[in-house]
């Protein structure tokens, strides 16, 4: 880990003028930067630490039904939430997939917004890595990529976002305040991920020195609550990155759907809303032939990036899995492992 | 050290051995002051780190010197050019274990993680910083990464000095016989030990003697192998070993990085610590190697086995050799009046491969036990029965009988618990009441009981209480209960009046503990020291007319809780204490040593057996797998502890569904550079994996193993278990995945 | 640069100097504070060996800068047990044979009794191997740890009713 300044401002304020020094990062729980600082991914000449700025760990219930969450809230806290865990299942259930217990008490909200990729080659200063150095080149383009992206990928990247959180609050409607020097503005976090194009090194919207301080879910995405999964595929039962992932809401009037909220995760640069699917299901009556045909929508565009073409079929089904698990109603509690395929779901038959 | 504070329940008089203790170390393991060797830290001492390469072949043209010794803290960087002479050259090749090792000799790179550079600092950060700093240049040349790559050649010898090749009656004959015929390609990957514990050294010089606190599971070959290298007495060096945070034969041989701490020590000459980072771990500490494995069986109509052919792929380093012996299951398994075993190998520009948990049996078990499997299914039979069928009376090899095998009651008793006798035939045939497949499957165990050679040396003393030494080694399979139970018995004493030394150089040579054999060795040579000071305090007596032992004659004393008696009159005797006290001694020495029975070794096979029984659940249409429930029954003659010895087989048990379905190292082909070199990518079983284990000791009397009749129990687990949780996904999917581990992709067919 | 931070490890306040703002708490207690029963098995998040409590809660020591931490209580596993008594789940750890090498175990204690403070797991062995999953034990130990989480749990519920009684 390289030398740095260290610095601890008392207000939003001071942070931001703080991090506007070129070469400054912002610190939170540092549960993904000081790991990215270790391995010689990042080497920021000065660390901007959170902890002192007040008002950034609370969550706040909004007039609208909404809820308004500090960008330095636990993840554990904000999943054990009971109010929000009740109005937001889908979302406390992907923050409980998320890596650990250990981990999930230190990471905050923004910071998991803000996580890198897994990808091997970024973490590996010695690969050619466009977004670690842009213009040197994509090693996992023709390397070992069979977890790589299917969506929304280009030549100099192909790199996925690694948040389970992400996944439901992007379906979820969420918004993301941020504070920059310029004053506060707000981005829906379907627009504050950027996919690579040709600057794979540019992941968000945020400019140099802006700070995320909260992130918003309005009070319509609370009436998916009685029907809202998370489903994670996972190469060991816990404590993995996803596969695949999937998050569905539907809010059912009269047994047919009158709202579909569905995304994906693991499969681009980006946590990955599907509009097009959502379409599909507006106005139909949930069963496994619609889910289908929603999944076939979501990944219509889906080409693999290298020896991962076995994701987009995989995508599919846990959308359908989302689906059907999201259409029978969400659990009185959440399975004792969560997002897990291999939770008992209870009053579901999805294999007949 | 000195001995432990016991924390030890269940404590009894009388025998000791068979008593389910818990670990006299487990109160310092549970109070976190079970001292590690990173623990340490000697007065003065100072950090380093490695600079490592990330290339796999070439050579290193340029280190940035002046950018690591101007970060603040940063004492001396250690490279070829100012690197202590050693007296002897690290590549040469004293035996086939005495392993290459890179100590900085030269500009040549031969694998990714080859250390480059060794940086001193006074904080583990400004060592850490100041080895990235070097960021070294390369000359690169084109480097073989796979399997596929490079001129295939038969190896002199396989594992530890084993023929490449083994045949025993004419396979091709047995083939063209055959009614049925299987042939089936299994593939396994690199793996690599990953202990918990990361490869560390402290070492200290004082002129030319050498003190290292350092985890190794064979002191005495350390200990020679460091003379050797630094031109020293080997009673110059004292290493401390008391506990190691686990090993899996990563740290049998000393390794590399461990010596260059020790020349970093005489570079700067201060006390250094070196400690290896999780990454580093990928490299010079040793793997398992990957295979390719072709399976040929035949049988006849009545599903007998008419011939086993198992050919092994395997792969070596460019630079060394050690070839991993996956055929050796083969030989003595199942029954078949032909059986051949052959192997061939490439070189790869990689670390040297090296012993990790039942090398071998562990990769060559999960092929054997899969096409066993298909070939039970290609002739309609029950997996178990097909085995019963082929059950080998005496090893099929060598015509043997065995020493011992209760392999039909691991078989029993393993079914009967699992309840196997509910399991369909075909595949694809069970679900629960969430829709999850559900298979079951079974693999059988084995390992060979082997020894060592090791020493220890007892006392009894005038106070009545006793001592036992042997330099035994525990990796965390429970050394510092089971040998001092051993001790205990061996001097008829309760086992708290008795001092156990161990971990240290400076004792009794107690042999590598490796291969499963190190309770069989060690508890031979307590056993052999305790008797033989027994014997020594017996001669004193009987020689003494004032005692009431005396001309009792030969065999004619006996030892029972700290008192010699007569055989004929155990009323009769007196208490150690009494007979040293007239004697005028303050204590009284005997020696052991344990050693392989060469002639018993001639007429007997000689192995431990189980059977392992496994439910997997298999999501039909995702294909996440779990391994829900395993039952393992093992025979493995005399159980010193129970409760550690379920424990072992727990271990290896899940070592087992981490071979088929969880661990593998994924290797960039271009670079052979392991691209999860990490624990949160290269995936070793979580908790939350292997939800239900049952581990079923079945009795054995072994007359013919050793006197105790010890088998060893370290490394059989993983055996069996692996191929009866890949058994088990086939049952479940219908899908035979012969990669492994299996893929989530490999299971997507059939949804 | 220096700076100055304080810490309660273990009941006790401790004022310490940081000459280096890199120093995590990982490396703060084993290097400078001479605690070294936390062990650093990867360093970077993927273990659970390094685990000890914050604030009452269980975190990677590994990935928390000390300096960030000013201010902070930190239990360590030195620090669990009543003098000579074992805590419940130390004790328990023995009793079901909950390790093996030991070199994840304070690590492995740490996080069940951070667990059991959550009081999210309950008495299901599912929800506890679950919240287990973030501690690697490569020997294996699993079953043992998964037993002695839910004992030690139990004997603390009922050591406290005794105590309310």
């Amino acid at each position: 880990m390289n030398r740095f300044d260290y610095v601890r401002p008392a207000t939003v304020a001071e942070a931001v003028a703080a991090a506007a020094q070129p070469g400054s990062a912002y610190l939170a729980a540092g549960t993904n930067l000081l790991d990215l600082m270790k391995g010689g991914v990042m080497r920021p000449a000065r660390l901007v630490d959170l902890a002192r700025v007040p008002g950034l760990d609370v969550i706040e219930a909004l007039p609208d039904g909404g809820v308004r969450i500090g960008a330095r809230v636990r993840n554990s806290d904000l999943a054990y939430d009971p109010g929000f865990a009740r109005r937001f299942p889908a979302v406390a259930e992907a923050l409980l997939s998320g890596a650990s217990a250990q981990l999930r008490n230190a990471a905050t909200v923004g910071g998991n917004l803000l996580q890198r990729t897994r990808c091997a080659y970024f973490y590996d200063p010695a690969s050619a890595c466009n977004k670690r150095e842009p213009g040197a080149g994509c090693d996992a383009r023709d390397g070992e990529n069979r977890l790589h992206a299917v969506l929304g990928w280009s030549e100099q990247c192909i790199a996925t976002h690694p948040s389970d959180f992400c996944v439901p609050l992007v379906a979820l409607g969420a918004v993301v305040e941020i504070e920059g020097k310029a004053g506060r503005r707000e981005v829906p976090l379907e627009e504050f991920h950027c996919l690579p194009g040709s600057t794979p090194e540019r992941e968000s919207v945020l400019a140099p020195g802006e700070l995320i301080v909260a992130v918003r879910l309005p009070g319509e995405a609370a009436s998916f609550a009685g029907h809202a999964r998370y489903v994670k595929l996972r190469e060991r039962t816990s404590y993995a990155f996803a596969v695949v992932s999937a998050a569905a809401g539907l809010r059912l009037v009269d047994g047919a759907i009158a709202e579909a909220r569905l995304a994906l995760g693991g499969v681009a640069a980006k946590p990955w809303r599907v509009p097009e699917a959502e379409a599909v299901l507006r106005g139909v009556r949930p069963g496994a032939e619609a889910f289908r045909r929603a999944a076939e929508a979501a990944l219509s565009e889906a080409q693999p990036s290298g020896d991962n073409a076995f994701k987009i079929e995989l995508a599919r089904r846990i959308l359908v899995r989302a689906l059907t698990l999201a259409a029978a109603g969400t659990p009185e509690r959440l399975p004792a492992l969560p997002a897990s395929p291999h939770a008992p779901h209870p009053g579901v038959s999805l294999h007949g | 050290m000195a001995e432990l504070a016991s924390s030890a329940a269940h404590v009894r008089h009388g025998s000791s051995i068979g008593q389910p203790l818990t670990r006299r170390d487990g109160l310092l393991k549970v109070t976190g002051q079970a001292r590690y060797a990173a623990d340490n830290h000697p007065p003065g001492m100072l950090h380093a780190a490695l600079a490592v390469s990330s290339v796999a072949r070439g050579r290193v043209t340029g280190l940035d010197l002046e950018a690591a010794r101007a970060h603040p803290g940063v004492v001396a960087v250690m490279t070829p050019e100012n690197r202590p002479a050693l007296a002897q050259d690290p590549d040469e090749k004293a035996g086939p274990f005495v392993f290459r090792m890179e100590l900085l000799q030269d500009d040549t790179v031969r694998y990714v993680g080859q250390p480059v550079a060794v940086v001193i600092a006074e904080t583990l950060e400004a060592a850490t910083e100041g080895a990235a700093l070097l960021a070294p240049r390369y000359a690169t040349e084109p480097v073989s990464t796979g399997l596929e790559d490079g001129e295939a050649f038969v190896p002199p010898a396989v594992g530890v000095g084993a023929p490449a090749e083994v045949r025993h009656g004419d396979v091709e004959a047995g083939l063209v016989a055959a009614a049925r015929r299987v042939e089936a390609v299994y593939e396994t990957p690199a793996q690599y030990h990953n202990a918990m514990e990361p490869h560390a050294v402290v070492a200290a010089w004082e002129g030319d003697r050498l003190f290292i606190d350092t985890p190794s599971q064979g002191l005495a070959m350390a200990v020679g192998r460091v003379a050797g290298l630094f031109g020293i007495p080997p009673e110059n060096i004292e290493i401390r070993s008391p506990f190691l945070g686990g090993g899996f034969g990563s740290k049998g041989a000393i390794s590399g990085p461990q010596v260059l701490g020790i020349l970093a020590a005489k570079l700067v000459g201060r006390p250094v610590k070196l400690v290896l980072k999780r990454d580093q771990m990928y490299g010079p500490v040793g793997h398992r190697a990957p295979t390719r494995q072709t399976l040929r069986l035949g049988v006849d109509g009545e599903g007998a086995l008419t011939a086993l052919h198992h050919h092994v792929r395997t792969t070596s380093s460019r630079y060394d050799d050690f070839f991993e012996p996956s055929g050796s299951v083969s030989h003595t398994l199942y029954a078949s009046p032909a059986i051949a075993t052959t192997s061939d190998a490439v070189r790869l520009d990689t670390g040297t491969p090296i012993f990790m948990r039942a090398p071998g049996e562990a990769s060559g078990s999960i092929a054997l036990e899969g096409a066993i499997d298909e070939m039970a299914a290609a002739c309609g039979m029950d997996p178990l029965e097909f085995r019963l069928r082929n059950y080998a009376e005496v090893e099929p090899t060598s015509g043997k009988p065995f020493s011992s095998k209760a392999l039909r009651e691991c078989y029993a008793q393993g079914a009967e618990s699992f309840g196997w006798s509910g399991r369909p035939l075909a595949p694809r045939q069970m679900r629960d009441e969430d829709g999850l497949l559900v298979g079951w499957g079974v693999g059988t165990a084995t390992f060979p009981a082997l020894m060592m050679h090791g020493q220890a040396r007892a006392v009894l003393r005038r106070d009545g209480s006793g001592l036992i030494e042997t330099g035994a080694h525990d990796m965390g399979q429970g050394a510092w209960t089971a040998f001092a139970q051993i001790a205990a018995d061996s001097l008829a004493l309760p086992i708290n009046q008795v001092e156990f030394r161990a971990g240290h150089s400076g004792l009794p040579d107690a042999g590598i503990a490796g291969g499963s054999a190190h309770t069989a060795t060690a508890g031979m040579a307590i056993h052999g020291a305790g008797a033989d000071a027994i014997a020594r305090l017996a001669e004193l007596a009987m020689a003494d007319q004032r005692s009431p032992l005396f001309g009792a004659g030969n065999a004619g004393v006996v030892a029972r809780e700290g008192r010699l008696v007569r055989r004929d009159d155990e009323s009769r005797g007196e208490s150690y204490a009494e007979i040293l006290a007239r004697a005028g001694l303050d204590e009284i020495e005997g020696r052991g040593t344990g050693a392989a029975d060469q002639a018993a070794q001639q007429h007997y096979a000689m192995h431990a057996h189980g059977a392992v029984f496994a439910e997997v659940k298999v999501d039909p249409e995702l294909g996440q797998i779990r391994a829900t429930r395993l039952v393992g029954a093992f025979a493995a003659g005399r159980i010193i502890n129970p409760r550690l010895v379920r424990s072992q087989y727990y271990g290896g048990m899940i070592w087992g569904v981490s071979f088929a379905l969880h661990e593998a190292a994924v290797v960039d082909r271009r670079t052979g550079r392991v691209m999860n070199a990490n624990l949160g990518e290269y995936h070793v079983p979580v908790n939350a994996d292997v939800p239900s284990l049952e581990a079923i000791l079945v009795d054995e009397v072994d007359p013919h193993v050793n006197a105790l009749g010890i088998k060893g129990v370290g490394e059989i687990g993983i055996t069996g278990s692996a191929g009866a949780v890949a058994n088990a996904v086939w049952h479940a999917t219908g899908v035979r995945v012969r990669r492994f581990p299996i893929a989530i992709e490999a299971l997507l067919g059939q949804p | 640069m220096s700076l100055s931070i304080t810490l309660t490890v273990n009941a006790v306040p401790r004022t310490i100097a940081l000459d280096d703002p890199r120093v995590t708490l990982l490396d703060l207690l084993r290097e400078r504070l001479d605690l070294t029963g936390t062990k650093k098995g990867c360093d970077r998040g993927q273990c659970g060996a390094c685990t000890v409590l914050v604030d009452g809660r269980r975190v990677n020591s590994c990935l928390a800068l000390a300096a960030s931490l000013d201010g902070a209580e930190v239990l360590t596993i030195e620090g669990l047990a009543e003098g000579e008594v074992p805590h419940p789940v130390q004790a328990a750890f023995i009793e079901h044979d909950a390790f093996q090498c030991g070199f994840c175990t304070p690590g492995q204690i740490m996080s069940a009794v951070g667990l059991i403070r959550e009081a999210q797991a309950g008495d299901d062995p599912e929800r506890v191997r679950e919240a287990m999953s973030g501690n690697l034990c490569r020997c294996g130990a699993y079953k043992g740890i998964t037993e002695a989480v839910l004992e030690a749990q139990r004997r603390m519920v009922a050591n406290a009713e005794e105590k309310a009684a």
